[in-house]
């Protein structure tokens, strides 16, 4: 059983890692989570990019979050990635194999998917 | 919404959005019947924005002007048989209460609540929740003010907390199934 045991373990793990991660946050990887990203399948989308951040050690320069109707309901599931520097990407009609080629492409190698961009899909 | 746990998703939010510091999630299945209450300590709303929200053209959204998140439960759970029912009191907080028959042939299935309750947690870290799903088989809960207790500063959206929370439902999940 998960116990309260291994959360102890994962807090004193996490207690100097904390410090590192005040300093992330390169680039911004926004899911849309109303009503219409959630009917259109944004619940899977977020976990994928969640996991393969997490997973892809990508961690420490992407931030994954939630935001509510972008206004294009029609495209969702809808991600936005931020980054300093650069204009903001929005790739529509989102599943999570295609949030899987975002993050190998665009978070880890820079390269934008311009096929998941709304002028492409 | 292709499972109930979305419409679960979708109206907690809600009460994140009403600043809610604690939302009670409770999915009681008692025979045929599934009852869920969505509960929070958020800003409330008066009479006349309760009757409004269950129209599919009200919203506090300004990007455009339909709501569907409130008609949307209400239907599902009207096509089963049940009930729909939200009580409200400024400063105080919203109850929102669905009522489902489960044999109905309409009945839309719970679906991965574990998903769902992950995704609020992650998406809001800072805001509590405690979630009970109560069957004849048992119950499976998890109040993130005890993990939080645990945690201390460490931020409930950590991945490796995260995937306990995930880990921790599934395992109570397997447990009562």
């Amino acid at each position: 059983m998960k116990s309260l045991a291994e959360l102890q373990a994962i807090k004193n793990r996490m207690k100097d890692k904390v410090v590192l991660r005040e300093g992330s946050g390169d680039v911004r990887v926004v899911v849309g989570m109303a009503t219409c990203g959630i009917a259109a399948g944004a619940r899977p989308v977020l976990n994928a990019f969640v996991e393969e951040v997490n997973n892809g050690g990508l961690a420490g320069k992407v931030t994954v979050s939630q935001t509510g109707c972008v206004g294009l309901c029609q495209y969702e599931p809808i991600v936005e990635v931020y980054e300093a520097g650069k204009e903001k990407v929005t790739y529509v009609k989102m599943t999570p194999e295609k949030a899987k080629t975002v993050v190998e492409k665009h978070l880890r190698h820079g390269e934008v998917v311009t096929e998941f961009t709304p002028a492409e899909a | 919404m292709k499972e109930i746990s979305l419409n679960i998703l979708d109206i907690a939010e809600n009460s994140v959005k009403a600043k809610a510091s604690l939302t009670e999630i409770y999915v009681d299945e008692l025979g045929d019947k599934l009852t869920l209450t969505i509960k929070d300590d958020g800003c409330g709303m008066d009479e006349q924005t309760v009757k409004s929200v269950i129209d599919p053209f009200y919203t506090t959204r300004k990007t455009r002007k339909v709501g569907l998140g409130i008609p949307l439960l209400k239907l599902a759970c009207e096509q089963t048989g049940g009930k729909m029912s939200i009580t409200s009191q400024i400063g105080v907080g919203t109850t929102v209460t669905a009522v489902f028959f489960k044999n109905h042939i309409d009945f839309t299935p719970l679906g991965d609540v574990t998903s769902s309750i992950v995704t609020l947690i992650q998406g809001h870290p800072e805001t509590d929740f405690l979630f009970r799903h109560t069957t004849e088989n048992g119950c499976v809960e998890l109040d993130t003010r005890e993990v939080r207790t645990v945690l201390e500063d460490v931020p409930l959206d950590t991945y490796e907390v995260i995937c306990w929370i995930r880990d921790n439902l599934g395992e109570q999940y397997e447990a009562i199934n």
